[in-house]
């Protein structure tokens, strides 16, 4: 029990820090190398919590490829050093600073009694729709019922994806001039008096080809 | 203070949610530290699901976060592209300097 105390406060201290380098880092890459440790230290928890299957998810998917998009774009638009302070603002005289932070604090501290009022409820318990029972591994429970009760949400999921795929392309894709490239078109439809051409070869003699 | 129960996992999910927010309010430098702490408030909804998952013992919290994921994956996706797209139009993606939407 204290191990897992002593891991608990480890992992979400090290998940705590990381998020305000986030923000408050001026280099962008290390603002994307502490989501990295961020995104590590909360599948970390998922793990010691019992979600193994999420949590490995969790670094396959964000880790593996969100954060290297997120990399990749920083170095690619070369915006990685930016200069002056990471709240300067040229046009208000900082009064964002003061507000946002209001803001923020406010939205906390109602987190916080939202939080502070939860009482377990023991009828919650009666309303359940899909048990974890403890003789069945994490990822085939969560097998069993994503393919079945879930299946039309999982294929709507599919479909997001390929709509952001698709998205993706169809925003970042533009015709460069000089590129040569296939005319399917052209291919298929050519016909073969156009590409046979029969000769009559006279003996001794060979097929003279004009250029 | 030693056992760790569901107000743990919900305080720290609602620390790094407001950290999220704090960066959206007060980031004036680029668009895609914005992006990264959408990913953060997501991380932190994440967080109180599969808690609030583990400790009534229900699976739905679990699957409901997959679905999160697949969700935050495909906006990263979309988002560091549209940024992309503007950058090759305008040179810059600092948030003071996007303005062609003001009216």
């Amino acid at each position: 029990m204290i191990a897992h105390s002593v891991f608990f406060y480890f992992f979400s201290l090290i998940a705590i820090i990381s998020a305000v380098m986030v923000t408050v880092s001026k280099n962008t890459v290390h603002s994307v190398f502490f989501l990295i440790l961020d995104f590590i230290s909360i599948s970390c928890l998922f793990i010691m919590i019992g979600a193994e299957f999420l949590g490995m998810i969790m670094l396959i998917v964000y880790v593996g490829a969100v954060a290297v998009l997120f990399l990749f774009v920083v170095m690619m638009l070369n915006v990685a050093e930016q200069k002056g302070q990471w709240f300067s603002s040229r046009w208000d005289g900082g009064t964002h600073i003061p507000i946002g932070l209001l803001v923020s604090l406010i939205i906390f501290f109602e987190l916080i009694i939202v939080i502070g009022g939860w009482k377990y409820k023991p009828d919650l318990l009666n309303s359940l729709s899909v048990n974890i029972s403890s003789d069945v591994t994490n990822t085939r429970s969560i097998g069993n019922v994503l393919y079945t009760d879930y299946i039309l949400l999982f294929q709507i999921s599919g479909m997001i994806l390929l709509v952001a795929m698709i998205g993706a392309i169809v925003l970042t894709y533009r015709e460069r001039a000089g590129v040569k490239r296939q005319s399917y078109v052209k291919q298929i439809s050519r016909e073969r008096d156009e590409g046979v051409d029969l000769v009559d070869v006279e003996k001794n003699k060979g097929v003279k080809i004009d250029a | 203070m030693l056992s760790i129960g569901l107000g743990h996992y919900l305080t720290l999910a609602a620390i790094i949610f407001t950290i999220g927010i704090v960066g959206i309010f007060l980031n004036r430098k680029n668009v895609i530290v914005i992006l990264m702490s959408i990913e953060l408030i997501l991380l932190a909804v994440n967080i109180n699901l599969v808690a609030f998952s583990i400790f009534i013992n229900d699976l739905s919290g679990q699957i409901f976060t997959l679905f999160i994921l697949t969700v935050a994956a495909a906006e990263a996706a979309i988002g560091l592209a549209i940024i992309v797209v503007y950058f090759r139009n305008s040179d810059t993606i600092r948030v003071e300097e996007i303005k062609n939407l003001k009216g």
